[in-house]
């Protein structure tokens, strides 16, 4: 199954994609910690792409979530149309200096959860591909 | 659902406030928001905060939850205070872990190991 998505910050809409998401795993027949891996992964890049991506952009503008369901992977892209952002900047939220630092987890927490994820597009675009365990 | 309403269920024991979140998923950023408030409040208006922060509900929590927590745990640290946290579900758990707050935050078993643990 695949599909693009425009959807702006609406938590209905997240809420409805997700459910989306989740209805197509369970079809190709991911156990729960699969389901938990993705949805987490999900909602950290939107609210990186909303939050970050978006600073400076009207309210209600959308971004773009692209998705791939297989019985192999579940591939994910999200896109903002912010001005990007250098993903080497992101500080180490794990390094001692910043372990009570209030923000700063999510990308940790993609590329922990996901097999692969990946910067494109100068930051604009974070593809996530989350292969389906032995 | 209003949005002043509570995400939380609060209640007083041996000097220990207890919280319950009621969402089994704590992702909404508005949402998190109005915990973060709430649960400032409580702290505000004690000398000697004591709060246990039950998870028993929970099943997806998102990083901007864990900042909430963090600026929680200072808050309560700032005013001599104790916060622990309780029925953690195993895969949140291992979201404590990567993050390393699991070295941060005292996590306990169960809500009763908890309030034993309270001085």
């Amino acid at each position: 199954m695949s599909a693009s998505v425009h959807i702006p910050n609406d938590r209905p809409r997240i809420d409805q994609l997700w459910g989306d998401i989740e209805a197509a795993m369970q079809v190709h027949g991911y156990a729960a910690a699969s389901v938990f891996a993705v949805r987490l992964a999900l909602e950290e890049a939107m609210t990186n792409a909303f939050k970050h991506g978006l600073k400076d952009l009207p309210e209600g503008t959308p971004i773009t979530v692209d998705y791939t369901i297989t019985d192999a992977r579940v591939s994910i892209a999200v896109e903002d149309p912010g001005p990007g952002f250098d993903p080497d900047d992101v500080p180490d939220p794990t390094a001692e200096e910043n372990l009570t630092r209030p923000g700063g987890r999510g990308l940790l927490l993609i590329r922990s959860y996901m097999t692969h994820a990946e910067f494109k597009n100068q930051g604009r675009r974070l593809e996530m591909v989350y292969e389906r365990p032995d | 659902m209003p949005a002043e309403e509570t995400r939380l269920r609060i209640t007083e024991q041996d000097g220990v406030t207890r919280i319950e979140f009621l969402d089994r998923n704590i992702l909404d950023e508005a949402s998190i928001q109005r915990i973060g408030e709430e649960i400032t409040d409580i702290i505000d208006n004690s000398s000697d905060p004591k709060l246990l922060i039950n998870f028993s509900q929970v099943d997806h929590m998102s990083s901007a939850a864990l900042g909430t927590l963090i600026t929680i745990h200072h808050k309560i640290r700032n005013r001599s205070g104790e916060l622990r946290l309780a029925n953690i579900d195993p895969q949140i758990q291992e979201v404590f872990s990567i993050t390393k707050l699991d070295r941060i935050f005292t996590i306990h078993e169960d809500v009763d190991d908890a309030m034993k643990a309270f001085g």
